[in-house]
């Protein structure tokens, strides 16, 4: 029982960094290798504010938020852009994109090495335990799905509600469909990926109340953001979020009950049933 | 010279393809003889390509059977079907950009229907660029052929795995007069020589002389079956064409 | 119908025709052939004539374009970037490490091949039947998987996390075999690209929707070569396991492996086979000078060099190479093109010559010293007859 609470309570904070990357591919359409260091730089960032004001990190979010934004519409304007408009092909553009992001995470974890040195970074904060179903659990655990989940909600109501997320989702769709429709792919798609940044950094920062992190462990992000990805469906908000659930309910389960350093290998697990049964995903649109 | 056989070469058989809610074919069913020229025509958005699509393997139907010669080959996929002797062209030629002509019809005749490599299998792409028509030397790179040459080429690349069908999917589309005599006389020579073709079409006096028999699609249903002249006069396909005025 | 079963052959002269065809090459082929024997006699001599410090460079040297050049077999063809490298590698040296008190070390080596081959079977089946970007995450964790695997495994069977190879060789030794198996890379790389698989290759790189209609199993021909590709990189863990003496799953399976590999096979050039040599060499020695000169920044050094290769040297080295010999005669097609318009314009009565045969005769001026011989010659001609016109 209680793998299950801590797996729902896991798999809602994964939600975010997971909902960031599917910004990021679903709709700018880059697969983003620098995902798992932004979400590191987040959590960093969190630590550092805590370190330094003692206030709770939650409010780190306001700091951390706009951060990742600016920063990654910085990426995508210096680095991402040009590799766009001299693509010839969407193939060659995923080729490239991805060597490109994989530069810029290596990058990044240099520069995460030198500022914050090599070792293991984690603070105490709230954690206290809080009684659910009788089993005790971590405050901060719970305060950290609470918050990821209202973000969550908050991002999908602006995706279905505004107009600039119905250009998000158009373009996530069909993106010369939503060209001749008026809207412009290209600074939609520098949005949606500055956008998938700063949810990604946010849900670090988050993570970071209760997990222990250290400036290379960013890969591993990465691709547990990825298999919830493909495993909820490229394209799909609901998608994302009943696959991170699974996700972090298999991870818990895999953890508790065999070793907790198989943590990949349960992901694994997960990505290599999708790929041989269900190629689209949960939710996603089959090829025809 | 040619008669069309007693064999069954395709059967298919209450064939139905959906996309999510939209029925594009809907429970086609029909038999093409051996050595038969078959028409598929329709209005624009009938399904004549998606029912291309199924018969060559591209699409998985969503129930149905299509049979080959007998043998089942509903859903095993296009590289197995083409294995089994069913060639196409496409509708937008597909060439082979970074490869010369002679290499484009080589790639048809090494992993389908018939298996050549080597020396052989030059020798008989070449004798199919002859048979096709085309006297360019055989390195002269794609991209430097003209739209009906490029159109033979990808002709005589499906001619090159000796298919027991060949499927032409609108393989008269966007030819000038000229080159739209040289194309049927071709279809006229492949006929003339005992192939099975379907063959989808909106060039109706191509029909009329190349088809011995016509099937009429309508928004995934066949609405007419018979010689080109019988279906060309009838009410229900003149109506799905032009509407219910011209009637 | 069944006509063909019976213009099918027996299958043995089948195959000694294929055999036969295989060997048979062109000049040009005969050339290639000749000088790539002749660089692997020198790559030989290397040992006897340097030792020490230099030997081991060499034997980096060799290693990574093993390892690079296997890289391209499957990743060129492809164009999926197989961060996968660093798993297979390991899996060879943990094939010798663990079975090193069982069993003779040459089976080793072969069963190196035979377990890298098994992994990649597992991994292609599953991932190349779908979009080449999946394939690519799933390589990027596979070592990090693999490694997660081992510990535990190790943990579970008691064994400690480390393992002794306790085998004596020489450096010369190492470099012999290592030199062996990038001889064996480079002619299995030459034999496919003239089998039918490469041939199958080449037009699923053109157009994929052709080649399944052209009946070749698309995913079928990426596994093979996926299987081939990786089969090699264990291997090559499986020789270099005696040389590092104590195999530990952080040290086998690291990622930098694969990182830098992919560099190099992308610094020298992806479109030839021997680009990655081109590639191996600058990189190998540049990481040594990194690595001593910037120990503490290696990490961020590594991506710049990628960024540095996605945005300044897209085509590698041998993409230099190429379009600078290129250039020249794309250059004097140029200008037979300039002579040819500046003749039809100067015969033609209604012509307005100005600005065409000026801009034509600016070109030739710039150039002369360049010009064949019938170049000059036409334009020569449509000189005079401007100048007669306008005199």
């Amino acid at each position: 029982m209680s793998i299950l609470v801590i797996g729902l309570l896991l798999g809602g904070t994964y939600a975010l960094m997971a909902m960031g990357l599917q910004l990021q591919y679903g709709v700018a359409r880059i697969m983003n290798l620098a995902n798992g260091e932004i979400l590191i730089a987040g959590a960093f960032t969190t630590f550092w504010f805590y370190a330094g004001t003692k206030a709770s990190p939650l409010f780190a979010l306001l700091l951390v938020v706009p951060g990742a934004f600016i920063l990654n519409w910085a990426i995508y304007r210096m680095f991402i852009f040009p590799l766009v408009r001299r693509a010839k092909s969407q193939g060659k553009l995923e080729v490239d994109s991805i060597l490109a992001t994989f530069g810029i995470s290596f990058i990044a974890v240099g520069i995460l090495l030198a500022i914050f040195g090599g070792e293991y970074l984690d603070y105490s904060y709230l954690a206290q335990p809080v009684f659910i179903f009788g089993e005790r659990y971590g405050l901060n655990r719970v305060v950290a799905f609470l918050a990821s989940a209202v973000l969550c909600a908050g991002l999908y109501l602006w995706l279905h509600k505004t107009r600039a997320g119905l250009a998000l989702r158009a373009v996530s769709v069909n993106p010369s469909a939503a060209g001749l429709v008026s809207i412009n792919v290209a600074r939609t798609s520098a949005l949606a990926f500055a956008l998938g940044g700063a949810v990604t950094a946010a849900g670090g920062s988050l993570l970071s109340m209760f997990l222990t992190f250290d400036a290379s462990l960013g890969v591993v992000f990465t691709l547990k953001a990825l298999v919830i990805v493909i495993l909820g469906g490229v394209g799909d908000i609901r998608g994302t979020i009943v696959a991170s659930f699974i996700l972090g309910f298999a991870e818990t389960a895999v953890a508790t009950l065999i070793d907790p350093g198989l943590t990949l290998a349960a992901a694994y697990v997960l990505f290599m049933i999708v790929l041989l049964v269900r190629p689209e995903g949960l939710f996603g649109r089959r090829p025809a | 010279m040619r008669s069309p056989g007693t064999a069954t070469a395709l059967t298919a058989a209450g064939v139905t393809k959906r996309f999510g809610g939209l029925i594009a074919v809907d429970s086609m069913s029909f038999e093409l003889a051996d050595k038969e020229v078959l028409g598929l025509i329709g209005p624009n958005g009938s399904g004549k390509t998606t029912m291309m699509n199924l018969i060559s393997g591209a699409l998985k139907p969503t129930s149905g059977e299509i049979r080959l010669y007998d043998d089942g080959i509903t859903g095993i996929g296009a590289s197995r079907v083409a294995q089994k002797g069913v060639a196409r062209t496409f509708q937008l030629v597909r060439m082979l950009p970074a490869m010369t002509m002679l290499e484009n019809v080589m790639a048809g005749g090494v992993f389908g229907h018939a298996r050549r490599w080597g020396a052989e299998l030059e020798d008989y792409a070449r004798a199919l660029l002859r048979r096709i028509g085309l006297s360019h030397a055989g390195d002269t790179p794609v991209s430097a052929l003209t739209y009906i040459d490029q159109k033979r080429v990808e002709l005589a690349r499906a001619l090159a795995s000796d298919p027991k069908i060949l499927l032409l999917d609108e393989w008269l589309a966007g030819l000038n007069p000229t080159e739209l005599k040289i194309g049927i006389a071709l279809i006229e020579q492949l006929r003339a020589e005992g192939c099975t073709i379907i063959i989808v079409e909106h060039v109706m006096h191509a029909i009329r002389s190349l088809c011995d028999r016509c099937i009429v699609m309508s928004s995934g249903v066949k609405i007419a079956e018979g010689t080109p002249a019988e279906v060309l006069a009838d009410h229900g396909v003149i109506r799905a064409y032009l509407g219910d005025a011209d009637a | 119908m069944t006509d063909n079963l019976k213009q099918r052959p027996p299958m043995l002269a089948d195959m000694a025709q294929a055999v036969r065809g295989q060997l048979v090459v062109t000049a040009a082929e005969r050339r290639n052939l000749v000088i790539s024997v002749a660089i692997f006699i020198a790559a030989a001599l290397v040992p006897l004539i340097f030792g020490g410090y230099a030997l081991q460079l060499a034997i980096s040297i060799v290693m990574y374009t093993a390892l690079a050049t296997s890289w391209l077999l499957f990743s060129g063809p492809t164009n999926y970037i197989a961060l996968s490298t660093a798993a297979f590698f390991g899996i060879g040296m943990y094939t010798v490490a663990g079975g090193i008190d069982l069993l003779p070390y040459p089976v080793l080596i072969f069963g190196a091949g035979v377990m890298g081959a098994a992994m990649a079977t597992v991994v292609g089946l599953a991932t190349l039947r779908v979009s080449g970007v999946y394939f690519v995450i799933f390589s990027l964790g596979l070592a990090e998987l693999v490694r997660q695997i081992m510990t535990w495994l190790q943990h579970v069977l008691g064994t400690m996390s480390g393992l002794y190879v306790t085998i004596d060789r020489s450096e010369t030794e190492y470099y012999w075999q290592l030199l062996l198996l990038t001889a064996a890379v480079f002619l299995v790389g030459w034999w496919i690209g003239r089998s039918r698989l490469g041939f199958a290759l080449r037009i699923i790189g053109n157009d994929e929707l052709v080649a399944v209609h052209c009946g070749i199993n698309t995913a079928i021909a990426k596994v093979i070569l996926f299987i081939i590709s990786s089969a090699f990189a264990s291997v090559a863990g499986a020789l270099v396991a005696p040389r590092w003496g104590y195999v530990e799953p952080v040290v086998a399976f690291s990622p930098f492996v694969s990182f830098q590999v992919v560099i190099m096979a992308l610094l020298g050039g992806t479109q030839r086979l021997w680009g990655p040599l081109l590639g191996v060499v600058p990189f190998v020695l540049l990481w040594e000078l990194i690595s001593i000169e910037f120990p503490s920044q290696t990490t961020l050094l590594l991506g710049v060099c990628f960024l540095l290769i996605v945005y300044v040297i897209p085509n590698g080295l041998t993409g230099i190479v190429e379009d600078a010999m290129a250039g020249r005669t794309d250059f004097r097609a140029q200008l037979s093109d300039a002579a040819k318009r500046a003749r039809s314009v100067v015969n033609d009565p209604q012509a307005n010559l100005g600005k065409p045969i000026r801009e034509a005769l600016d070109q030739i001026r710039a150039n002369s010293a360049e010009l064949g011989g019938t170049v000059r010659d036409s334009l020569r001609t449509a000189i005079e007859r401007w100048n007669s016109r306008n005199a």
